[in-house]
């Protein structure tokens, strides 16, 4: 069946929208293949605006790994702008691709990758805008399997209605698999439906299908039992986790656009996972065992993504990126290698304790010393031991203390309000440590011209974490904490002047702690509030808190709950919670204890440098850590200098 | 340099095209000349950039670079590193000083789907035959006045192709179609092919039933006949004659590479 492009129809539209570029495709090593000789269509969905979803590595990666393959097609969809959200209603022009501008509703498969749960809402936008019926029970054999992944499908229930399953962990062999299953069924002819399709996935134990499963309640609203209601679909869905990230080196291409995006750099990814153990960080969590790069296949993909991109910036990502085990001679290594191109590093999350002041020269080596930023998350020693982000004061001082004595002028810290246990006083100290950093940088720099500047926001209880159990500090209470603190800065006269304080307010807060720990109850309220017009939670000038809370009151009323049940409630030991079905490796009971000691204020050591602790993930998921150090260095390359016109530079 | 932006990334603004050249800079291993200071830049200038959304065959840029290079491989590597519809189509060693200020003019074309020929060519007789025509457009500075008349050196209705099917958002359209072949000074204020349109709407009630495909064809320096002649070409007789001299002389001292 051949599909047309929707772009003769769309071009009339775009002269009147703003930015039409991030609706015209094109980027730099984007893909399209003949539609007529591949037999497993994706398309991929970032749900938010294209300038916050082109950069996304997981949609970049799948994208590729998918495209590679013989036969098989993905191409990429986002979020589009009320304005042309409204021109496509009123011309009919449907949810679109920008490779080559395919209907989405043509495709096999839809993917959808979460990172956050604001993105629910425009799920539901594009659906409706590619005629995909909302309901997953409403879809036929010709609609597309919407997939859903990212870490937000680790609690895919309030979306169970809409979706029609999930994929939790690492999704780049996830994605062959289903593709794989898929070709198979079309093969035969689609025998069975689409019923029959989503069974052979579900059976995998790696793809979830809430249809499936049967969620009973309590009396008191509390969930009784999910089970499953079909044979041999399994009891739990596992998590799936790719061991060996030399033998994925993707992005190898990673898309440059022409329009203005929130990342412009060709990102690495250095490693994933963390052992941490931060008790409030559910990426740490979800995404166990470590695994790192090894220091030459970062180089490797460093040197071929530059030559592919041309970005001047290379960022080394993970989730605690000097944690590298040889972080100091890859950072060296390529600021050795790049000097004369200019191309300057970033490490976008650096912990107090792993800093050091070689890594911070390197990193600033051939670009810009303008700022550090460090996350001590809490504002006291002791609520700093509930979050086991052992990062004592003393660190954080001598840490700052080398960084204005060597040139910086501005550091950042960022911290979290509402932590469970939580006083007045834990985050009135936040005051007093952002003093203590002024008063040791004007000392240490001999100037009165330096910043430090406090980000602090709401903390959300997340599932699969030691806090899951937690109750969410309310909005109200968020915000008279965080105007004490505001007060407590500005009081001080000496230092007042050189602390910036920004802040988020506990509202959104709410609204994603709902969807975060929701069950399949909420997914009415996201109904509701995308019916009144909800779009783009994520962003200010978008987000309506009082149109959740009505949304929200009208649809949870009948079924005797509302949203601070869901939020503020604390849960207990023998509560079944909406995602406990679904295996992120980790053991409930290590959970558990892991928060009574939360609650003791014990502290837990990272598993990388001592022994294992039992969280559980390695044996249920048969993967074990990987980590260096390896040994090896990063060579100069063997350089045919830039200069040849058609060469490939250095 | 000149260079295109057609088709689908005519949507290209110019930001966006800055960012994506000085990136295909990068990745073709051009020798850029950077500029001095804390955060160094490549030496490149551009010149009157064409608005978002309209289509140009000829905008143009001069770059600076640290070593010699053979101007046809530096566009050959240039026009491959770059997107197709942003092509890179002619490149000269610029051997003549102030290459922008020839750019005196532009000649563009306008196609009006749904619009019948003969009322265009009565529109454009009513424009030329006004002294001035009066048009607003919303600058940076808020909505501002200026005259759309004395900027057109020329304007003519001509035939349209048979074959050439437009499309509108609900469909392709079967149509008439007209089409506008325009010649502008370049003045200040800058009068753009979209303000002759409100000046057609303004004076003869020219309204297109959808947007206006815009095409600059040319820029260069205005002759007295009224034609837009190649703003290279002093630069390449200026090569020519540098490359007779060289054949008498040997080895002739390489002009300075401006930028």
């Amino acid at each position: 069946m051949p599909v047309e492009s929707v772009f003769p129809r769309l071009e009339a539209l775009l002269p009147h929208v703003q930015k039409p570029i991030q609706y015209v495709g094109g980027e730099l090593n984007s893909t399209v293949k003949d539609w007529d000789s591949c037999d497993v269509r994706w398309a991929l969905m970032y749900p938010d605006a294209y300038e916050v979803g082109l950069p996304n590595q997981g949609v970049m990666i799948l994208y590729e790994v998918l495209n590679e393959r013989e036969g098989v097609l993905a191409e990429r969809t986002y979020s589009v702008w009320p304005d042309l959200e409204k021109l496509m209603r009123e011309h009919g022009v449907p949810q679109f691709t920008v490779d080559a501008h395919r209907p989405v509703a043509a495709f096999d498969l839809f993917g959808v990758s979460f990172s956050t749960e604001l993105g629910y809402t425009n799920l539901l936008t594009a659906l409706d805008l590619a005629g995909i019926p909302l309901d997953a029970a409403a879809r036929t054999v010709d609609h597309p399997v919407v997939v859903a992944g990212g870490h937000a499908a680790f609690n895919p229930e309030p979306i169970a209605e809409f979706i029609d399953c999930a994929v939790v962990g690492d999704g780049e062999q996830a994605v062959l698999e289903i593709t794989r299953i898929t070709r198979e069924w079309k093969d035969e002819g689609r025998p069975g439906g689409r019923e029959e399709l989503l069974l052979r996935l579900a059976r995998t134990g790696g793809v979830y299908v809430p249809a499936f499963y049967d969620v009973e309640y309590l009396p008191d609203g509390r969930i009784a039992r999910v089970a499953p209601n079909r044979p041999r679909v399994p009891w739990r869905v596992a998590k799936h986790t790719v061991m060996d990230l030399d033998a994925w080196p993707y992005p190898k291409q990673p898309l440059v656009p022409l329009a203005e995006t929130v990342h412009e750099r060709m990102s690495v990814e250095i490693f994933r996972g963390c052992t941490r153990g931060c008790r409030f960080c559910q990426a740490g969590m979800i995404t166990r065992p470590v695994r790192e790069r090894s220091i030459t296949g970062i180089g490797e993909m460093v040197d071929k993504g530059l030559a592919a991109t041309g970005f001047e910036e290379v960022g080394l990502l993970s989730l605690s990126s000097a944690d590298h085990s040889e972080i100091g001679d890859i950072t060296k290594g390529l600021a050795d290698r790049y000097e004369e191109d200019k191309i300057g590093l970033s490490l976008p999350s650096t912990r107090v304790d792993a800093f050091n002041i070689d890594l911070a020269n390197e990193l600033t080596r051939n670009g810009r010393r303008s700022g550090l930023t460090f996350a001590p998350e809490g504002g006291s020693e002791r609520i700093r031991k509930v979050i086991n982000k052992m990062v004592s004061e003393e660190d954080l001082i001598r840490t700052v203390a080398t960084a204005y004595g060597n040139g910086w002028r501005q550091v950042k810290l960022y911290f979290m309000c509402g932590l469970p246990t939580e006083t007045d006083d834990d985050v009135l100290q936040i005051a007093e440590l952002a003093t203590r950093v002024i008063a040791k940088g004007r000392e240490v720099s001999g100037s009165n011209d330096i910043r430090c500047t406090v980000s602090i926001g709401g903390f959300v209880p997340k599932p699969h974490t030691p806090f899951q159990w937690a109750p969410q500090l309310s909005a109200e209470e968020t915000d008279a904490r965080l105007a004490k603190l505001r007060d407590a800065i500005r009081a001080d006269k000496r230092y007042g002047r050189s602390i910036g304080f920004r802040y988020h307010d506990g509202k959104p807060g709410i609204v994603e702690g709902l969807l975060s720990r929701g069950d399949r109850r909420v997914g009415a309220v996201i109904r509701a509030v995308y019916e009144a017009g909800g779009r783009f939670d994520g962003w200010r000038e978008f987000f309506s808190y009082e149109q959740w809370m009505r949304c929200a009151a009208a649809a949870l009323e009948p079924l005797g709950v509302d949203v601070d049940w869901y939020t503020t409630r604390e849960r207990g030991h023998e509560e079944v919670l909406p995602w406990d079905h679904l295996d992120s490796g980790l053991d409930k009971d290590w959970l558990w204890d892991d928060w009574q000691d939360a609650l003791d204020e014990t502290e837990v050591e990272d598993c990388r440098w001592t022994p294992c602790f039992d969280c559980g993930v390695c044996p249920q998921m048969g993967t074990s850590i990987e980590i260096g150090p390896t040994g090896k260095k990063l060579l100069p390359l063997s350089v045919v200098k830039a200069g040849s016109p058609g060469g490939n530079g250095g | 340099m000149r260079y295109t932006k057609r088709g689908r990334l005519r949507f290209t603004s110019h930001r966006d095209f800055q960012r994506a050249f000085e990136r295909a800079l990068r990745r073709a291993g051009v020798p850029m000349a950077y500029s001095a200071g804390f955060t160094p830049h490549p030496k490149v200038s551009y010149a009157n950039a064409a608005p978002t959304g309209t289509a140009s065959e000829a905008e143009y840029l001069e770059i600076a670079l640290a070593a010699r290079r053979d101007p046809g491989e530096l566009r050959a590597a240039l026009d491959a590193s770059l997107p197709t519809g942003l092509d890179i189509v002619d490149v000269v060693e610029a051997r003549t000083a102030d290459f922008a200020e020839r750019l005196n003019a532009s000649v563009w074309e306008l196609r009006l789907d749904g619009v019948e020929p003969e009322a265009a060519a009565k529109a454009v007789g009513m424009f030329l035959a006004a002294d001035s025509v009066e048009v607003r457009r919303q600058t940076k500075r808020g909505m501002r006045a200026f005259d759309a008349r004395s900027a057109v050196v020329a304007l003519e209705a001509v035939a349209a192709p048979a074959d050439r099917g437009g499309s509108g958002p609900d469909g392709p359209v079967s149509h008439p179609c007209a089409i506008l072949r325009l010649v502008v000074r370049h003045l200040t204020p800058a009068v753009r092919p979209d303000d002759v349109l409100s000046g057609l709407r303004a004076t003869a009630d020219l309204a297109p039933p959808v947007p206006a495909a815009v095409t600059r064809l040319a820029q260069g320096p205005l002759d007295e006949s009224g034609t837009v002649p190649d703003p290279f070409a002093p630069d390449r007789d200026a090569a020519e004659a540098a490359l007779t001299g060289a054949a008498g002389q040997q080895a002739a001292a390489a002009p300075g590479i401006t930028g």
